[in-house]
């Protein structure tokens, strides 16, 4: 199922929520709508899935104009954020509940639900209250009820937003496995840079109710399209000067021992170090390094510039 | 969601005419009659203006706000123990709170003088525990069917805040609670307002409401004039009353954390068992004296205590033109159908209140409650007297205006619980395939099935007891049991007391056995 | 789901339940109907009324609709469309607003010529008298006896100090009983009634609104066993105490106190615009004939105004017919009722 968004907007009380959103979603495509909190994502999936008529634009499925189609004859599916768990029904009720509407006898139902639950790691939970589960086992049972029914196409709303460290990793990993087998259509909002670069195939970078950049992953590393979405992925090295924009990815950036710096910050993520130094010129500037051995806070350290890690943004920084 | 627009359009138009052909038709019918001067309406300032009118409307006024004070302190005790703790007999008890409710003022003066001690069985003392008599039940059950389903977490996190009880029921449990509290109080605010029986027999000639005043001037002194003009001002002032709950309500309701009954309710632990036995204790001391003396009666007969009254219910008697027991089976049966109507009814009318606001319709819906029964049955005289509307002397009048009673309550129960559910609960189901019809059953049914519960026990009480309009409409060869009662009251002789208070106990108990059933039902069937 | 489908069964058999009721008279070949309206205290026993239907092959209906108060006005505000074609129950005390108000058509029965002729009370014989029943005062021989005292015989007496806080009365205002009382007291003392209240008052008469509620609740002779034991019943009650005691009994509990009973004579008249207006003749004929009149006093507690009706062993017995009664002419009621309810509530109430 490929699904087209055109021209879509949205706006509450006059001030817009989608200023125009365009995107593109081929069929078992996975994009990642990448923004800050209150840019229009959970807004854009709400008018996807029929839940918020747009103003104006349209929502394409397949090639057909999903205008007038109400929700529940979509086929699509939508995790939300919070979960929304029915709090009348056990955890069974919950993931059976799309089965249901879609007229599956119930013998069919108890498989495919222990199917979904032992999918995202809840096996035997079926006869459990939803009121009495932790927020990660709610998070999974909202994914297992999204899944059961098999939409044409999965919105996921920051699935992963309140679970923590180990949970999080591995929900992520099944999440990416799960996509891949079942070659859904997804399309997940997220402001997690580290799930949104996991997860899609593409990113969508969003800002103030629009796509700013949409692109595959390692593309949008290597050329954010300006310094806001480059600051946004997490490259704070970003330098404007004489009307130009340049970027400079902390990787490209070496920090030897020597002179004419000084370590800010040093603290180590898994593998990787990630550095604050500071240039005797005043400049500040992040690095990471693989390095087992690696400068502590206070030292004084060299900084070494690979020109292949910079590039020049053509367009006007920032806006705002 | 222009379906959703539409079948909430459909679901308003179906109460609005129900309540405009049998209530607001018939009504407007004879207060033009009454209004009609030399061929023109005229509004009668002489009457509203009267001295006279602004003492009855300010006794009327006052009682009824005093009453209602009273009836939430007895009451909210009462709820907070059957809504967070379980014990034994929970459930009789929420059932038995209800039994006032549907027993005929006579009846309960009756048994309120038998208890009263000497010297005090007239005056403000005895209106004010009658009406906390029978309205406990509106502040017991209304609040308890929202309390009783709050997450109990609530209290948890405002503790772990290092709030104390006192700090959590001001903080916490009341603003909470405010919009059922606000629809239990407006309810007994309203009925007191409306109040009949109880001040003709316990407050005496020398004290009259509005509600007694229209009917001693539309029965009595046959000057509808006078009747009309009262009952104009009586609308009008329980209308503004209407407006101002319903506003409230609207203003403090909203989703709220929910969590299935059995989540809620807990033993009683320490010092909670006293105060727990404590307020069953006086609960029962005064909802349960004036029952107790009125079961006596009906088992102390001529020949010694037994059950002579009650098989007499089954013999020809002259003061009815059936068997005794017909109109159980009469009151049972125009209660089912006052039921299903007033669920239908109120419940399409909170839907649409509750999704859409509709004030119009809320008000509409609850007016008839303010409305005087025997202008009502007047009404229903000079407006119903043509085909195809010739509904005179038709039995199907009867559970038609019990509805019109029943429904107000219906609505007040279910619309703060539809307004409780979250919105996105709805969306989650859409969006898994369920069309609003199937949303409406599949999310809004269960969640509200409660309070659906608590407003049919209602509905049926309501209908089982009514009198004061369903006098107006019953057919002598179709008796209710309350009309019954009223028959064998109105002539002399040990046996016609006994018999009325054999089926006002018979009333009693038939209520009982409903409650409990529509309870249990709807607690098991609806979890929340 | 199962529960939907439930009320959707229960609603429909509610509702085919109803409709068989409804429609249980059905149209087809039933006999021609006679609707009686009339007030709630009306009664009549089965065999009387089967007696009817057998003789003139009109099926009687009877719609009651209200009290005695509320049926009347019911029935004027739907003069000339009325809800049936005889209206029974308008009394003296308030005849002259039924012929004021044009309710009914003349019909003089042939069976008028048994009436005692001091119950006919209109000449154009819109109305036909069919039973009389007296208030009067009613006391508690028991609670007497028990306290060495002996009832009141006079209206007079009512205002010693002796019997202080003993009398329970009717408001004239909301209850027929009162009104009659008042009226009693009108006839007796003339304009000096007012005065006689004043003194009834400071002697701690109770008023209550209804006679239920005064005798039921209030009275100490009645099954309610109240403090009170004085009231203002009928002249029928002793004898309905008998009657409805639940077991025999030697003496009636109660006794009525004979000068002070007022008159009431109830009426019944031809509905103008009645459907069925031969019918109403009948059933008016009916009402004055020997079987109808013999089972006024045990379905009704009144006296028949036949003449010659033989009256049933326990009113022989326990009742008192007076001889005289305290009586006014219905105009004379017609033209002060509201004046005379609203003195005697400025100086019995206020």
């Amino acid at each position: 199922m490929s699904l087209a968004v055109e021209q879509l907007a949205v706006s509450f009380d006059g001030s817009p929520a989608l200023a125009g959103v365009e995107l593109e979603v081929a069929a078992g495509e996975r994009l990642a709508v990448l923004g800050p909190s209150g840019s229009g994502k959970s807004t854009l999936l709400r008018a996807i899935a029929g839940l918020q008529r747009p103003d104006a634009g349209r929502v394409v499925l397949d090639g057909r104009d999903l205008a007038g189609v109400p929700t529940h004859e979509r086929g699509i599916g939508l995790m939300f954020q919070d979960g929304v768990l029915f709090p009348h029904r056990n955890v069974e009720g919950n993931v059976a509940f799309g089965l249901r509407m879609q007229g599956m006898p119930r013998g069919e139902r108890a498989g495919r639900v222990a199917r979904v639950l032992e999918l995202v790691g809840l096996s035997g939970f079926e006869r459990r209250s939803t009121t009495n589960l932790s927020g990660g086992e709610r998070q999974r049972v909202a994914l297992a009820r999204a899944l059961a029914p098999e939409p044409r196409v999965l919105l996921l709303d920051e699935p992963l937003g309140s679970l923590d460290g180990p949970l999080r990793e591995r929900l992520l990993r099944d999440l990416e496995a799960l996509f891949e087998r079942l070659r859904l259509t997804v399309v997940l909002v997220t402001h997690d840079v580290g799930e949104a670069f996991a997860i899609g195939d593409r990113v969508a970078v969003f800002r103030d109710g629009r796509v700013v950049q949409a692109a595959q992953p390692d593309e949008l590393w290597a050329r954010p399209v300006d310094a806001w979405t480059a600051r946004f992925l997490g490259i704070r090295n970003v330098r404007e000067r004489e009307g130009r924009t340049v970027v400079i990815r902390p990787e490209a950036v070496r920090v030897e021992r020597g002179e004419g710096a000084v370590v800010l910050l040093a603290e180590r993520r898994g593998p990787v170090v990630r550095l604050r130094v500071r240039l005797d010129g005043g400049d500040e500037l992040d690095a990471v390094t693989t390095a087992l051995e690696h400068p502590r806070r206070g030292d004084r350290v060299a900084v070494e510039i690979d020109p292949a890690g910079v590039f020049e943004i053509d367009a006007a920084p920032e806006a705002g | 969601m222009d379906g959703r627009r539409a079948a909430l359009i459909a679901a308003a138009a179906l109460p609005a005419a129900f309540v405009a052909l049998f209530f607001a038709y018939p009504l407007a019918a004879i207060l033009e009659r009454g209004l009609t001067e030399d061929g023109g309406f005229e509004l009668p300032w002489d009457v509203l203006g009267a001295h006279s009118t602004l003492e009855l409307l300010w006794f009327t006024t006052w009682q009824a706000a005093a009453s209602t004070l009273a009836t939430l302190a007895f009451g909210l005790p009462l709820a907070w123990v059957v809504s967070r703790f379980s014990f034994p007999g929970r459930s009789l008890v929420r059932a038995l709170v209800l039994v006032p409710f549907v027993l005929p003022t006579v009846v309960v003066a009756t048994a309120f003088l038998a208890v009263l001690p000497a010297g005090s069985e007239r005056g403000l003392l005895p209106i004010l525990a009658a009406h906390v008599f029978f309205n406990t039940a509106v502040v017991v059950r209304i609040v308890s069917s929202y309390w009783s389903r709050l997450d109990p977490r609530l209290w948890h996190a405002a503790a772990s805040l290092g709030a104390g009880p006192a700090r959590r029921l001001r903080e916490v449990t009341l603003p909470v609670l405010a919009p059922p509290l606000t629809a239990a109080a407006a309810l007994t605010f309203l009925f007191c307002f409306t109040s009949f029986g109880v001040i003709l027999i316990l407050g005496g000639p020398g004290r009259a409401t509005l509600e007694t005043e229209i009917y001693n001037q539309a029965a009595r002194a046959f000057d509808l004039r006078a009747a009309a003009a009262l009952s104009l001002l009586q609308l009008a002032a329980v209308a503004l009353v209407l407006v101002v709950s319903a506003a409230t309500e609207r203003r403090l309701g909203g989703a709220v954390p929910l969590a299935p009954e059995q989540d809620a309710l807990r033993r009683p632990r320490g010092a909670e068992r006293v105060a727990v036995a404590g307020v069953l204790g006086v609960s029962a001391l005064l909802l349960g004296l004036p029952l107790a003396a009125l079961v006596d009666r009906s088992l102390d007969g001529p020949r010694g205590y037994g059950l002579g009254f009650y098989r007499a219910l089954g013999d020809e008697t002259a003061s009815l033109l059936v068997p005794p027991w017909h109109a159980v089976l009469n009151s049972v049966l125009f209660a089912c159908a006052a039921t299903a109507v007033a669920l239908a009814v109120g419940g399409l009318a909170a839907a649409a209140i509750a999704t859409r606001g509709a004030p119009w319709l809320d008000a509409l819906v609850m007016l008839p409650l303010g409305a005087s029964a025997v202008m009502l049955g007047f009404g229903f005289v000079i407006a119903f007297d043509d085909p195809p509307l010739d509904l005179r002397g038709s039995a199907w009048l009867v559970p038609v205006v019990q509805a019109l009673v029943a429904a107000p309550f219906v609505v007040r129960i279910v619309a703060p619980s539809l307004r409780s559910i979250d919105e996105a609960l709805r969306e989650a189901a859409a969006v898994l395939g369920a069309s609003p019809a199937r949303v409406w059953r599949e999310v809004d049914l269960p969640l509200v099935l409660r309070a659906v519960g608590v407003a049919a026990g209602f509905a049926f009480a309501i209908s089982l007891g009514e009198f004061g309009a369903t006098v107006f409409v019953a057919r002598a060869d179709w008796p209710t049991v309350p009309v019954a009662i009223f028959s064998f009251l109105g002539r002399p002789g040990a046996v016609n007391a006994g018999q009325a208070a054999a089926l006002s106990v018979v009333l009693m108990a038939l209520t009982t056995v409903v409650v409990l059933a529509a309870d249990r039902v709807t607690v098991r069937r609806g979890s929340l | 789901m199962t529960i939907s489908y439930k009320a959707v069964v229960v609603a429909l058999a509610v509702a085919v339940g109803l409709a068989a009721a409804g429609c249980g008279g059905g149209d087809e070949g039933a006999p021609e109907e006679v609707v009686l309206v009339t007030h709630d205290s009306f009664a009549i026993s089965k065999p009387v009324q089967r007696a009817f239907e057998d003789e003139t092959g009109l099926r009687l209906r009877i719609l009651k609709t209200g009290d005695a108060g509320v049926a009347l006005n019911r029935a004027l505000l739907t003069a000339g469309d009325p809800e049936g074609d005889v209206f029974f129950g308008v009394d003296n005390n308030l005849l002259s607003r039924a012929l004021g108000e044009d309710l009914f058509d003349s019909y003089s029965s042939s069976e008028l010529d048994q009436v005692d002729p001091r119950y006919v009370l209109d000449e154009e014989h819109r109305v036909t008298p069919i039973d009389h029943g007296e208030v009067c005062l009613n006391v508690d021989k028991g609670w007497f006896r028990s306290r060495g005292l002996a009832p009141p015989e006079t209206l007079e007496q009512l205002a010693l100090p002796r019997y202080r806080d003993l009398l329970v009365v009717e408001n004239p205002a909301t209850s027929t009983p009162g009104l009659a009382f008042m009226l009693a007291t009108i006839a007796r003392f003339g304009d000096g009634w007012q005065d006689y209240w004043r003194r009834l008052r400071e002697n701690g008469v109770l008023v209550v609104d209804g006679w239920e509620d005064a005798y039921t609740v209030r009275f100490s002779g009645s099954s309610g066993k109240g403090p009170r034991p004085i009231v203002v019943s009928y002249a029928s009650s002793p004898p309905a105490e008998v009657i409805f005691a639940g077991k025999p009994l030697d003496e009636a509990p109660t006794a009525v106190v004979e000068s002070t009973c007022f008159r009431q004579v109830e009426l019944a008249g031809v509905l103008r615009g009645a459907a069925n207006e031969d019918g109403a003749r009948q059933l008016i004929d009916f009402m004055l004939s020997p079987a109808f009149q013999q089972d006024v006093p045990t379905s009704m507690f009144v006296f028949p105004v036949r003449e010659g009706v033989e009256l049933p062993p326990a009113f022989e017995r326990w009742a008192v017919v007076p001889d005289a009664p305290l009586e006014l002419p219905p105009e004379e009621i017609g033209e002060n009722r509201e004046r005379w309810i609203r003195e005697w509530t400025d100086v019995v109430l206020r």
